[in-house]
């Protein structure tokens, strides 16, 4: 029998995942053999893991840019600026999600090392997911990301949408995974490899006659069925709002931040560096699930009288955004469309993660007091909560001198480079469409009377470490609007990934 | 006139326009940092920050440098390279007296009207919108200003939203979303013009100056281009059936927000049509006239009639505003020297004299509550000073030679007559009705024996005559001396149609005279006409 060959593995590169492993197994077996810690200190070590790994990010960003970007553990992971950027998306969001759940779950009383643990968990396999290079690694990181997601939806244990959340997430999700999972097959069935830049390489070299590429084609409708769920594009979009209302809110910003993140950069890598030649006919079925998603998730949006559900379908039209700069991608020689996605994401990554907390605090004891009414007279009650999710709202809306608006603006500067007017078009005036729901929001907040019932509603309580988040976020939201240009510079340096 | 004329070398040591901008900024994040207990110093920050920033404007005036066409004080910095979007801020005749009229209309707004509660938000909203509203006007790279233009929607959704009257939600609501539209196209074709342009500058950016001297759109491109930037232009001005959200937002918004929003806000339309719309696209501009002159008269007699239906006084006033706009864009489409900057002087005018008259009709609601015309009556028994102060605003906004309602509109028509003749010929019944719906109002509302309700109506105090004071000072300087006032205007104006007639072809000078070196000639032929047409006013003032 011969010798395995086992493959050089180049530490540094996945010293960011082995820092977050190492984070979630201390939590989860340290906490598990301990009575229950102080106040906060669940969050305050997850996010004493994640700092480690945004800096070890931060030096391989460094790295890559000397030294060029890297395939490790033979061919298996990318380690390039796409990978990177994401990476420092996932964990910056997961430090975030994890203050804001801090007091959460003592509100809820669900205080315990295990939700933190999960959230560790889903981040390695979103990070697997972001730099996989193999289609077997991406599943792994999908699934990963994915059981970890389902249990954290379900984890509000006296809450049956918080059960009935997780079941749905969990069928629907093993359906979607079924479908990537075939995918995979049929694409190694036609092009004999796994690895992704080895099937570019070899799609690169091979002339297809009259139907012979039937398989390729097909694997890919079902690869983009799969990821399509995962980043919730209509018409793979009917879990989301059940599931974003159901959820324990900081876990809706998990899946709307760092479950997006993971499966948008994995869905670019899978087009541009597997599929690249295959890009017309990728990019037609993008382009519709784009202008599905925008128009679709904004009207749908402004129907709902839950705020959770209402920034569900909003989700849904942000992921048609985030499509659009996919679709540009997908043009020959572009150069805008990546970047503009991945700008989009880390832009709206923290976006949403504010929004989601300050949603999590209004919805006082028992997280089910979501609708528009419970932001009633919130303005009075609690100023500053309510003055940063105006930021917030107006920030989604694509309102100027926040990030939604560079967000959108990079968006649709590489749809018009690619001369793509028309999904250009669309997508502001479904952007206006969805400005109702947000002012809908707002309206309640600012502008509407009290009623009779509203002084003896619970208060609206804001504990510090959420705070610390909420003002994160609206600096950050703040600043990267006016000063956007070092975000941008990253983003476009992502361009160099490995093929 | 030019006393301070050493204007350009000052002002590059000072960037005067940045701090156009920035000083309401501050102020309004100031007035968020006082106590709430001390409202008057709270009032009296905002207050400074807004004279200072008025000050300025003043400032800006006195050292503009008068005879030249071109961006002056300007201000010009990178600021996101990575896309080619720079802070280029800059200010000519088109647009310095809008900046002025901003400068000056804010502390007016701010003395003159109280919000009753909530002062503080309130305050510091009004200065942002202040920073918005000069940060548009003062604009010239074309993301620079869709972000100001934008921006400027947040401060008077929440200023119509909260301190608005019974129906005010919904005509936030419906300001916000109406406006929202067309700068949703506006953005496409930002983005599209500098992408389209990059191929010939030879690099994205979206200065304005450098797109319009450095690119040429092909016919079809331009016009689509400029429909694109038109829509968003033509929702703000408000053109007729755009024009819907004016009424509602006008009537519901209180009385400071009124006076801005037809003072300035409007305005940002009809300076965006000549400034972007005529400028970047003058072929564009030029092939869709007849739809925007057709436009234009509809407003104009649109307007008219609606307002005299009105049984609201507020609600009258509103639709005026869209008579009186539809003025300025049926000047600004007729091309000639006359007709633009006749809509420049018009943009100005009507704020003063708009802006004046919600502010009276404001006046009118704290004392009585009520803005129906059937409810007031007689007023002028026992409000004399009062019922004088509206009746020179009044006079002004019918147009009324001598007062300077009529300079600009005067301007408009006679600068439209060899262009555009037949649309001039309908528009002018414009101002007969314009006469007809304020005159009746006037009456119904001062004439006549003062009912038990209406007798107690006070007469007009001490801190209001001094905030109308400056409006009607304006009303008759401008109306009997435009001069100073026209011959800073003319020159960019001058530039801009000559421009339009080289890439286009189209005739926009009345007379014989072919362009090329006539400038000196046609400088002075326009300066006597401007002369005479003052001696004339005086004559009948």
């Amino acid at each position: 029998m011969p010798p395995i060959d086992y493959p050089a593995i180049d530490w540094l590169a996945v010293s960011p995942m082995i820092v977050v492993l190492v984070g979630a197994l201390v939590l989860l077996v340290v906490g598990s053999l301990t009575r229950m810690w102080p106040r906060s200190l669940y969050a305050l070590v997850t996010v004493a893991v994640v700092v480690p790994a945004v800096i070890l990010e931060m030096v391989l960003w460094n790295r890559v840019g000397h030294e060029g970007p890297v395939s490790i553990v033979d061919d298996a992971l990318s380690i390039d600026r796409l990978t990177l950027f994401a990476w420092i998306g996932i964990t910056v969001a997961v430090g975030l999600v994890a203050l804001s759940t801090s007091e959460y779950l003592r509100r809820e009383e669900l205080d315990g090392p295990e939700t933190y643990a999960m959230y560790l968990a889903a981040a390695i396999g979103a990070m697997v997911m972001a730099s996989a290079n193999d289609f077997v690694v991406m599943f792994l990181g999908l699934e990963t990301l994915s059981i970890a997601l389902y249990v954290l939806a379900a984890s509000h244990r006296r809450r049956a949408e918080s059960q009935e959340s997780g079941l749905k997430y969990f069928v629907l999700g093993g359906f979607a995974s079924a479908f990537f999972l075939y995918g995979i097959a049929l694409l190694y069935g036609s092009t004999g490899t796994t690895n992704l830049s080895g099937m570019g390489e070899f799609l690169r070299g091979q002339v297809f006659l009259d139907g012979d590429d039937a398989m390729l084609l097909a694997g890919l409708a079902l690869l983009l069925v799969g990821l399509g769920f995962k980043i919730a594009a209509v018409p793979f979009h009917f879990w989301t709002p059940d599931v974003y209302q159901g959820a324990p809110t900081p876990t809706t910003s998990f899946m709307a931040s760092i479950g997006k993140f993971a499966a948008f950069a994995a869905m670019l890598r899978v087009l541009l560096v597997a599929l690249p030649t295959r890009a017309d006919d990728w990019r037609p079925v993008v382009w519709v699930m784009a202008i599905a998603s925008v128009v679709i998730g904004s009207i749908l949006a402004v129907a709902q009288t839950d705020v959770k559900r209402m920034l569900a379908y909003s989700s849904i039209s942000h992921a048609g955004f985030i499509l659009i700069g996919v679709e540009a991608a997908g043009h020959s020689g572009d150069t805008a469309g990546l970047p503009s996605a991945l700008l989009y994401l880390m832009l709206y990554s923290v976006l949403v993660v504010g929004t989601f907390t300050v949603i999590s605090l209004v919805s006082r004891t028992g997280d089910g007091r979501t609708d528009l009414a419970s932001f009633r007279g919130l303005s009075k009650e609690r100023p500053a909560l309510a003055l940063a999710m105006t930021v917030f709202l107006f920030a989604q809306a694509g309102m100027p001198v926040t990030s939604g608006f560079i967000a959108k603006f990079g968006v649709i500067k590489a749809a018009a480079d690619n001369q793509s007017y028309a999904v250009a078009i669309v997508a502001m005036v479904a952007s206006v469409i969805a400005a109702v729901l947000y002012l809908r929001i707002m309206i309640s907040m600012w502008l509407s009377d009290a009623e009779t019932g509203d002084e003896t509603r619970e208060k609206v309580a804001v504990p510090f470490t959420s705070a610390i988040v909420i003002l994160a976020a609206v600096i950050f939201t703040i600043v990267a609007g006016v000063f956007p240009g070092w975000l941008i510079d990253a983003s476009r340096d992502a361009l160099a990934v490995v093929r | 006139m030019s006393l301070l004329a050493s204007g350009t070398g000052e002002a590059l040591s000072f960037p005067i326009l940045t701090a156009l901008v920035l000083v309401p900024l501050i102020g309004a994040i100031a007035t968020l940092f006082t106590t709430a207990r001390r409202p008057e110093i709270t009032k009296m920050v905002a207050l400074f920050s807004s004279v200072v920033t008025g000050g300025m404007s003043l400032w800006l005036l006195a050292s503009f440098e008068t005879g030249d066409a071109g961006f002056q004080f300007v201000s010009k910095h990178e600021w996101i390279q990575s896309w080619g979007i720079g802070w280029h801020l800059g200010v000519d005749g088109i647009s310095l007296f809008l900046v002025v009229l901003t400068g000056v209309l804010f502390p007016l707004a701010i003395v003159g009207c109280d919000p009753h509660h909530d002062e503080k938000p309130y305050l510091a909203w009004i200065l942002m919108l202040e920073a918005g509203v000069m940060g548009s006007f003062l604009s010239l790279d074309l993301v620079l200003f869709f972000l100001f233009f934008e921006i400027v929607l947040v401060p008077m959704y929440f200023l119509i939203g909260r301190w608005g009257y019974d129906q005010r939600v919904y005509a936030a609501t419906k300001f916000f979303l109406y406006t929202m539209v067309g700068s949703a196209f506006m953005l496409v074709g930002i983005v599209t013009t500098a992408l389209l342009a990059s191929d010939q500058l030879g690099g994205v950016t979206f200065d304005l100056v450098e797109i319009a001297e450095g690119a040429n759109f092909a016919a079809s491109t331009g016009r689509w281009l400029f429909f694109a930037f038109a829509i968003a232009f033509a929702v703000k001005v408000p053109l007729f059936p755009l024009h819907t959200w004016l009424p509602d937002a006008h009537t519901q918004a209180p009385t400071a927000g009124s006076v801005i929003l037809a003072g300035v806000l409007l305005k940002l339309g009809t300076y965006g049509l000549v400034r972007f719309g005529v400028y970047l696209f003058p072929e564009a501009a030029v092939w869709s006239r007849e739809l925007f002159l057709t436009l234009a008269v509809i407003g104009i007699l649109w307007g008219a009639i609606a307002a005299t239906m009105q049984t609201d006084l507020k609600r009258l006033v509103a639709y005026s505003s869209v008579a009186h706009l539809g003025f300025i864009v049926l000047g600004t489409f007729a091309f000639t020297t006359e007709a633009i900057s006749g809509g420049v002087m018009q943009m100005v005018n009507h704020g003063v004299s708009t802006g004046a008259l919600f502010l009276l009709v404001g006046m009118i609601y704290e004392r009585r509550h009520t803005r129906a015309i059937a409810e007031l009556k007689g007023l002028q028994k026992v409000a004399p000073i009062f019922a004088a102060a509206f009746m020179v605003v009044m006079l002004s906004s019918i147009g009324v030679p001598g007062l300077n309602g009529f300079v600009g509109e005067f301007l408009v028509l006679i600068g439209s007559f060899s262009t555009a003749r037949w649309w001039v010929v309908i528009g002018t019944v414009g101002v007969i009705l314009a006469a007809l719906y304020l005159l009746w109002a006037y009456q119904r509302v001062f004439h006549g024996e003062p009912d038990e309700a209406n007798s107690s109506f006070r007469e007009l105090r001490l801190r209001e005559g001094a905030v109308l004071l400056p409006f009607i000072g304006l009303i008759v300087f401008c109306g009997l001396y435009p001069k100073p006032m026209l011959d800073r205007i003319e020159p960019s104006v001058k530039v801009l149609l000559e421009r339009v007639e080289e890439r286009t072809g189209f005739q926009t000078s009345t007379g014989d005279h072919s362009h090329g070196d006539m400038h000196g000639d046609s400088d002075d032929e326009s300066h006597g006409e401007s002369h005479d047409e003052s001696d004339n006013e005086k004559g009948e003032g």
